[in-house]
C-alpha cells in the first residue's frame, strides 16, 4: 500500500522512458522498413543488422567521429572551459563576472535550432568568421567544408559550456574557504591547491557533469545536421546522423535502430566509467 | 487519506490528458473528410494552386464531403520520409496524396496504395492517358495504383552568350561526353570564375543527382543499371565506373560548381535564380520544367531566357545507339489503402486530373503532358518555346527501374557520386562500394556479375 503513490510515476516512466528503448532494441532485430514489402510484414532477422553494421565500412569512421566529437567538444572543451571560467569567477569583480556569464549562458539558452543556424552563419563560407578574417586580411577557408569536425566541435563547445560552468560554479561555492586558506598557510602553490584540495572536493560534481555532458553530446543531432548534414561525404557523420540517414533516408528502420542501440551501449559504458573513476572516497 | 486523494487526482489527470492526446490525433477513417497530402515548396506551388481550385468545386459537387488540404513544406526526400511516416498508422494516413513515380512500386509493396483498377474501368477519361505514362502507376501484380499528373524529360540547357564568349559555335550540339568536357574546358579558360558545366551529384541533391546527373551518363553507356528481362541489378559494370569518372573529371577539374557549393541542397535555387540570369553558368543538365522558374509569374522571373537559353539533347558516351539520352520521372496522385471513402477520394483525384485542370497544371508547372487531349492543345504547345523540343525527347527517354528496391539503390548511387566528387573515393572504389551495398539490399541472387 505504501508503494501506491509511486505507481503512476513508475508507469509513466516505464511507458515513456523505458518503452522507446525497449522498442528500439526489439526493432533492431527486424528488417522493418519505411517502404517496400518489409514495411508491411517486417521479419525477425536476429543479429543480421548488427553483423551488417560491423561489416559496414561507414561504421568505424562514424564511431571514431562520434568519440572525437565527445572527447573534443564535451570532455575537453565544455568541461575544462566551464571549470576554468568557474575558477576565474572567484577572482574577478562582479561586473566582469556578470558580463561573461551572461554571454556564455546566452548561447545555452538559445533553442538548439537557433543556435545551430547561428553557428552555421558564423562558420559558413561567406559567414561572420571569414568576414572578420577578411578584415584582418586573411582569406579564411570554407570551414564547414574543409574542417567540418573542427567547426561542429567548436560550435558545440560554444553552445554547451554554460552548463559545465554553472555546475562548477555551484560546486566551488560549496568548498569552504578555510580549507584553501589552510593549504595556503601550509605553503601550497595555486596549482597545488587546485589539484590536491579543490578538485578532490568537487569530485562528485565532476562525475555528474562529465556524465551529463557526455550523454548530451553523444546525442547531438540538430547542430551537426544544420551545419554540415553529416558531410561533406561522411566527414562529419556521427552516429546520430548515421542512424538518421539509414532509418529515414535509406528507409531501413531496423538497421537505424541497431545503430541507436549501439549508441545506448556507448553512453552506458561512458557513464559506468565515470561513476567508477570518480566515486566519493568514503564509498571506496 | 490526503495522500490517496492526491494520488487519485493525479491518476485522473494523467488518464484525462492521455485520452485528450489520443483524441487530437487525426482520425483517418472518416468518410466525410478527404485528406489530401502533397508537397509545396517556394519553388513548387502549382499543385497547391490546383488543389485550392479543385477543393471548392469538389465540395460543391459532393455535398457533405469536406476536403482537407495538407501541404508538406519540404524537399523531395524529406517529403517522402514524412509521407511514409504518416502512412505508418491508418489513423494518420492520407486519403489522396502526391507520389513520385519511382516510389509507387515500393509503396504498393508496403501496402500504402489502393488498387484503382475498378475505379479506372469506370472512368471515361482514362483512355486519354498515353500508354507509356500509364505504366508509371502499375505495380508488380499488374494493377494500376496511381495516375500520372505529367512527366518530364531532361537535356542540356546552356547560356548562348557565355558559349559565344568562349568561341563555341552555336547551336551547341555535343555528340559525345568528350565534346562536353572539351567545351567546358574552353569555357573555363575564357571565364575561369564561372561554372562551365553542371551535372548534379551528391546526397544533398537527392534524386536529382541520379536524374539530372549520374543517370543521364549511365544510360548513355553500353551498360545498364537494371536488367528488366532477368530482373537483376547489374554490378561490376564498366559503364558505372565510366559515369563516375566523368563526374570526377567534371568536379576535379573545377568545371562543375565547387563541391562545397554543390553539396548545399539548395544549389538548384542558385542555378535558376542567380547563375543563369546573371550569366554565371554556361551549361547544365536540367529538366523540361526549367522555364517554369523563369516565365512570367515564376519564382525567378527572367523574361530574357527565351533569347539567351539554348537547349540540346544529352549525348551518349561515344555517340553510340540513338546518340541521345533522356530520363523521365514524374509524379502521380494516389489513393490511400486505408481511406474511409474510396469513391470520393478517387472522384477528387479524377477531378484534379480532368482535361481543364491537367492543362492548367502542365502549363503552370512546365510539365510534359500525359493526356493526349492536353498534348495537342494549342495553349500547351505555346506555353514556352522549349516545350516542343522536350516533348520530342520522349523518344529517347528511359524510365528508372520500376522496382520496389529502387529508392534505396538510388540513395546508394547518390552516396557514390558524393564520394567521387569530393575525392574521397576513386570511381573504381566507389563502384565497388555500390556493388556491395546493392548486394546487401537485394541479395546475392538478384544481381549479375
Amino acid at each position: 500500500m505504501r508503494l501506491l503513490p509511486v505507481v503512476p510515476s513508475v508507469l509513466l516512466l516505464l511507458l515513456f522512458m523505458a518503452g522507446p528503448v525497449v522498442w528500439a532494441i526489439v526493432i533492431s532485430f527486424s528488417n522493418s522498413a519505411l517502404t517496400g514489402r518489409f514495411a508491411k510484414d517486417p521479419e525477425w532477422v536476429g543479429l543480421d543488422n548488427y553483423t551488417r553494421l560491423l561489416a559496414d565500412p561507414a561504421f568505424p569512421l562514424s564511431l571514431l567521429l562520434t568519440i572525437a566529437f565527445v572527447i573534443g567538444s564535451a570532455i575537453i572543451g565544455q568541461n575544462l572551459l566551464g571549470l576554468g571560467l568557474a575558477l576565474l569567477f572567484g577572482r574577478v569583480n562582479r561586473t566582469t563576472r556578470a558580463l561573461v556569464s551572461t554571454a556564455v549562458v546566452a548561447a545555452w539558452v538559445l533553442p538548439e535550432i537557433v543556435a545551430a543556424f547561428a553557428a552555421y552563419a558564423y562558420f559558413a563560407d561567406d559567414g561572420t568568421l571569414n568576414q572578420l578574417l577578411a578584415g584582418l586580411g586573411i582569406d579564411g577557408p570554407n570551414w564547414l567544408f574543409e574542417y567540418p569536425m573542427l567547426a561542429v566541435v567548436l560550435a558545440n563547445v560554444w553552445r554547451g559550456t554554460a552548463f559545465s560552468m554553472l555546475v562548477y560554479e555551484a560546486a566551488l561555492g560549496d568548498v569552504p574557504p578555510e580549507i584553501s586558506e589552510a593549504a595556503t598557510v601550509d605553503g601550497a602553490s595555486g596549482m597545488q591547491r587546485l589539484v590536491w584540495v579543490t578538485l578532490p572536493m568537487i569530485r562528485g560534481a565532476i562525475a555528474t557533469n562529465l556524465m551529463l555532458i557526455t550523454l548530451q553530446t553523444l546525442a547531438v543531432f540538430t547542430l551537426i545536421w544544420v551545419m554540415t548534414k553529416g558531410g561533406p561525404g561522411v566527414a562529419s557523420t556521427t552516429l546520430p546522423i548515421f542512424a538518421y540517414q539509414e532509418a529515414f533516408k535509406f528507409q531501413a528502420i531496423g538497421y537505424g535502430s541497431a545503430i541507436a542501440v549501439v549508441m545506448i551501449v556507448i553512453g552506458a559504458a561512458f557513464s559506468i566509467a565515470y561513476i567508477r573513476a570518480l566515486r566519493p572516497e568514503a564509498q571506496r | 487519506m490526503r495522500r490517496t486523494r492526491a494520488t487519485i487526482a493525479m491518476i485522473a489527470v494523467t488518464a484525462a490528458s492521455l485520452a485528450l492526446i489520443g483524441c487530437s490525433a487525426d482520425s483517418g477513417g472518416d468518410a466525410d473528410t478527404i485528406r489530401v497530402v502533397y508537397q509545396k515548396t517556394d519553388g513548387f506551388v502549382a499543385l497547391d494552386e490546383l488543389f485550392q481550385k479543385v477543393k471548392p468545386e469538389f465540395e460543391e459537387a459532393n455535398p457533405g464531403v469536406t476536403v482537407e488540404l495538407e501541404p508538406i513544406v519540404a524537399d523531395e526526400a524529406d517529403y517522402a520520409t514524412k509521407l511514409a511516416l504518416m502512412q505508418q498508422s491508418p489513423d494518420t494516413a492520407p486519403d489522396v496524396f502526391y507520389e513520385d513515380t519511382f516510389r509507387v512500386r515500393s509503396d504498393v509493396d508496403a501496402g500504402y496504395l489502393l488498387n484503382l483498377d475498378d475505379h479506372l474501368a469506370e472512368w471515361d477519361e482514362w483512355d486519354q492517358f498515353n500508354e507509356g505514362a500509364k505504366e508509371a502507376g502499375r505495380a508488380d501484380d499488374g494493377s494500376i495504383y496511381a495516375v500520372p499528373l505529367g512527366t518530364d524529360t531532361r537535356g542540356i540547357w546552356y547560356s548562348k552568350s557565355l558559349l559565344e564568349a568562349a568561341g563555341v559555335a552555336l547551336p551547341w550540339e555535343p555528340k559525345t561526353w568528350d565534346e562536353i568536357l572539351e567545351t567546358a574546358r574552353q569555357v573555363k579558360e575564357a571565364s575561369p570564375d564561372k561554372v562551365a558545366f553542371n551535372a548534379y551529384a551528391g546526397k544533398p541533391a537527392g534524386e536529382g543527382s541520379v536524374m539530372q546527373g549520374f543517370g543521364m551518363l549511365m544510360y548513355g553507356t553500353d551498360d545498364t543499371l537494371y536488367e528488366a528481362d532477368s530482373q537483376k541489378w547489374v554490378t561490376g559494370s564498366q559503364g558505372f565506373i565510366d559515369s563516375l569518372a566523368f563526374i570526377e573529371t567534371l568536379y576535379g577539374e573545377g568545371l562543375a560548381p565547387a563541391p562545397d557549393v554543390a553539396l548545399d541542397g539548395s544549389m538548384w535555387q542558385k542555378l535558376f535564380g542567380e547563375w543563369f540570369p546573371g550569366g554565371q553558368i554556361a551549361g547544365t543538365i536540367e529538366g523540361s520544367w526549367s522555364p517554369s522558374f523563369w516565365k512570367q509569374g515564376g519564382q525567378y522571373e527572367w523574361p530574357e531566357y527565351v533569347d539567351d537559353i539554348g537547349v540540346a539533347a544529352f549525348p551518349t558516351q561515344n555517340g553510340q545507339g540513338d546518340g541521345a539520352v533522356s530520363l523521365s520521372g514524374g509524379w502521380t496522385l494516389a489513393v490511400g489503402a486505408n481511406t474511409g471513402n474510396a469513391d470520393a477520394s478517387f472522384d477528387f483525384l479524377a477531378m484534379a486530373l480532368n482535361k481543364e485542370n491537367a492543362l492548367e497544371y502542365n502549363i503552370a508547372n512546365s510539365q510534359i503532358a500525359v493526356r493526349s487531349d492536353v498534348a495537342s492543345d494549342p495553349a500547351y504547345l505555346e506555353a514556352n518555346p522549349f516545350i516542343g523540343f522536350f516533348t520530342d525527347l520522349v523518344t529517347y527517354t528511359h524510365f528508372r527501374p520500376a522496382t520496389a528496391d529502387y529508392p534505396q539503390i538510388s540513395a546508394e548511387i547518390q552516396a557514390a557520386t558524393e564520394a567521387v566528387m569530393t575525392g574521397q573515393m576513386s570511381p573504381e572504389d566507389a563502384a565497388a562500394a555500390y556493388d556491395e551495398a546493392v548486394v546487401g539490399i537485394v541479395g546475392e541472387e538478384n544481381v549479375t556479375g
